[in-house]
């Protein structure tokens, strides 16, 4: 890559201005108007950021001070009762539930896809399955929706009987309930397809960045293809790994219609993922917009407030990780 | 760029696909993994059939299970420890391909399939006005407008915002606020668009603002104007220095370097980075359900009342549950499918087209 600016570099004898300098140096009414613009903008976007947090913050704190059960712990949601209650935990747990199997899912098979584009298909293959990747990242989320909604939902059945039947033991795989599969781990199975493309893009380019000489100084030992990538590609992507799968977390965690229109949700918890119920947060708030009064609706701000600092952890986390190895930086987000 | 390719893990690589040498040890025939496919598919029909399950999923799932286990367990015999390793780690990665492939092939045939269905001239020219959820007339006009108004204000917004922060992130942007800058751009990518969508509704509920395709268009700016940074940035980082330098050693002041030289050098790439974006936001249905409402008439006026647009209409034509309007959700998906995929189309030919010249 290029370098990131045009002073930088400069070698030039004749004493290049000094870099902090630079804006200041001429005096010119175009440049000044220019960096002015450019600053404003610039300024603009995180007076933006902040007050996206001050605004949530502001109506979330009218509805919780009125909220007469626990935010946090309460297992219901009706902002319009006569003591209004509601909390999120039914919510978070979903959330973090149904992300969480939707990384299990999706990180492995992604790296796998990763590697097969790198590393495995056939050169003439690799690039247009990289440009299908890719394309397939665009696809909207509510195609998704309808595609889980109405072909996967029917599908999964029998794997959920399967599942019951074999690994029903494990408590977390026991189909308590009859049910159509319109359960958390379907919506883990649907978010699973939907973060592949972007975990699988991101890792890729990371695996592309591996030296060479690496691979080939392994190669030269004598190892097999799956020992060049144990030893040299995977030690060196690890970051590029954990970073591209925060990154598809962050989206799975605020992931709108695809959860709404394949989850049947309700208020309650349990680890039995195949039952159907449970809820998420962007779940909740698309389901009752529509019935919510004004106080109703600062209810579901008060949940977007949350799953806005929990996206926000996620993705900070992500970045400060990526920005440690900066050629990463092409997140083709 | 190149990859490892199945010549390398052979000793001798000039001579191409000669047969191993005496140097190394027995190795199974090289078509000896479409035999294990064979038998393991055929194995898995048998098993399944035999315990009478029908998920196809799940045959494709045994069949899976026992190439590895076939290849493996042959490989160790006839080859070594280390060389069915290698082939175990082979067959997973075809495998993890092969998964992935199977929903995302089914998810662009069923809308393709189910779409064109109903797609015609009338369901692109029709608005809902009038039209009951179980009746098979009606269109999407209405959402069309809505989608291509909201899409296009937010496109005039952020194009402009987008560009400028780039411009100041790579030309002059150092210190601190250039840091928080860039952080925060990474950080808003990031925003999962309901709560941008909450945010306008919080402005709204303050300023009693009523819904409209304004309002969305906003929230969508949210969502675009980050995109259109990260992409911008890149691409003016890979303009020459020596551009750059050579305008300013003619005396030209920077902002004209800037507006002369370095934009239009990067303009392809900024243009598919844009498109991208718009590609990007117009599937997004969240903000629109929070902000502009929906309806069933044609309302070209963003400004004013509610409107609708493509991914809300699908939305909405899936929960009424009727089989028309199945019909009909499936076809505005393949409309917006085909909106996105030309842009996406478009864009990246525009980038391959006129991607500046790099060193590498």
């Amino acid at each position: 890559m290029a370098s990131t600016t045009p002073i930088d570099t400069p070698p030039a004898p004749p004493a290049p201005p000094d870099r902090k300098e630079r804006p200041k140096s001429t005096g010119r009414a175009g440049d000044k108007v220019f960096v002015g613009l450019s600053r404003g903008s610039g300024i603009l976007l995180l007076v933006l950021m902040a007050s996206i947090a001050v605004f949530l913050s502001y109506r979330a704190a009218i509805a919780i001070s009125k909220d007469e059960g626990n935010f946090l712990t309460t297992f219901d949601w009706n902002p319009a009762g006569d003591p209004p209650v509601f909390g999120i935990a039914v919510l978070l747990f979903g959330t973090v539930v149904s992300s969480i199997i939707a990384m299990v899912i999706a990180v492995p098979i992604a790296v796998g896809i990763a590697l097969f584009i790198s590393h495995y298909a056939p050169r003439k293959l690799a690039a247009p399955i990289a440009y299908v990747v890719d394309l397939l990242a665009a696809v909207p989320s509510i195609v998704y929706g309808i595609w889980g909604a109405l072909v996967l939902v029917p599908y999964l059945e029998g794997l959920n009987l399967w599942l019951d039947q074999f690994f029903g033991w494990t408590y977390i795989f026991e189909k308590t309930e009859v049910g159509v599969a319109r359960s958390l781990f379907t919506v883990g199975v649907l978010l699973a397809i939907m973060i592949l493309p972007i975990v699988t893009s991101v890792s890729r380019e990371v695996f592309l960045q591996v030296p060479k000489m690496n691979e080939e100084a392994a190669l030269a030992l004598g190892a097999t293809r799956w020992e060049v990538i144990r030893l040299s590609v995977l030690p060196f992507g690890r970051s590029g790994i954990i970073s591209a799968s925060m990154l598809g977390l962050g989206r799975a965690l605020g992931e709108t219609m695809a959860v709404a229109t394949v989850l049947s949700p309700s208020f309650i918890i349990s680890l039995h993922v195949l039952n159907p119920g449970g809820g998420t947060f962007a779940q909740n708030i698309a389901a009752k917009f529509g019935e919510a009064d004004e106080f109703g609706r600062d209810a579901l701000i008060a949940s977007g407030l949350v799953l806005f600092v929990l996206t926000l952890l996620v993705n900070g986390a992500a970045r400060l990780i990526i920005a440690r190895r900066k050629e990463y930086s092409g997140a083709n987000a | 760029m190149s990859h490892a390719t199945a010549v390398q893990d052979r000793p001798t690589p000039p001579t191409g696909p000669a047969p191993r040498s005496g140097l190394s040890s027995r190795s199974l025939p090289r078509l000896a993994p479409v035999g294990f496919a064979v038998v393991s598919v055929a194995l898995a029909i048998g098993i399944s059939l035999a315990a009478g399950w029908h998920s196809k999923v799940q045959w494709g799932m045994i069949a899976a299970l026992l190439f590895l286990a076939i290849s493996y367990v042959a490989t160790t015999v006839v080859e070594n420890k280390r060389q069915a390793k290698d082939r175990l780690a082979t067959s997973i990665v075809w495998v993890c391909f092969l998964i992935a492939i199977v929903p995302l092939a089914s998810l662009l045939w069923t809308t393709v399939s189910r779409g064109a269905e109903r797609l015609d001239g009338y369901f692109l020219t029709h608005s809902m006005a009038g039209v009951l959820g179980s009746e098979a007339s009606g269109g999407v006009y209405h959402a069309l407008i809505g989608t291509l108004e909201q899409v296009g204000i937010a496109t005039v917004i952020s194009a402009p915002l987008g560009l400028l922060t780039a411009v100041y992130l790579v030309e002059y942007g150092k210190g601190s606020l250039a840091k928080a800058v860039t952080f925060f751009v990474d950080v808003m990518t990031g925003i999962p668009s309901i709560v941008a969508g909450l945010f306008i509704l919080s402005i709204m509920l303050i300023f009693e603002i009523q819904p409209s395709g304004l309002m969305g268009a906003l929230a969508l700016t949210i969502l675009m104007v980050p995109v259109v940074v990260r992409s911008t940035e890149e691409m003016l980082k890979l303009v020459p220095n020596e551009l750059r330098e050579a305008s300013l050693a003619l005396g030209i002041p920077k902002w004209r370097t800037i507006l002369k030289v370095v934009l239009p050098t990067a303009i392809g790439g900024i243009t598919t980075g844009v498109m991208l974006a718009i590609a990007r936001i117009a599937g997004e249905t969240a903000p629109i359900i929070l902000l502009v409402f929906g309806s069933q008439l044609i309302n070209a006026n963003p400004f004013e009342g509610a409107q609708s647009s493509l991914p809300f209409y699908i939305y909405e034509q899936y929960k009424i549950g009727e089989a028309a309007s199945y019909d009909r959700a499936w076809a505005a998906a393949l409309v917006l499918i085909a909106f996105v995929m030309i842009l996406n189309l478009v864009a990246r030919g525009i980038a391959r087209w006129k991607a500046p010249k790099t060193g590498r």
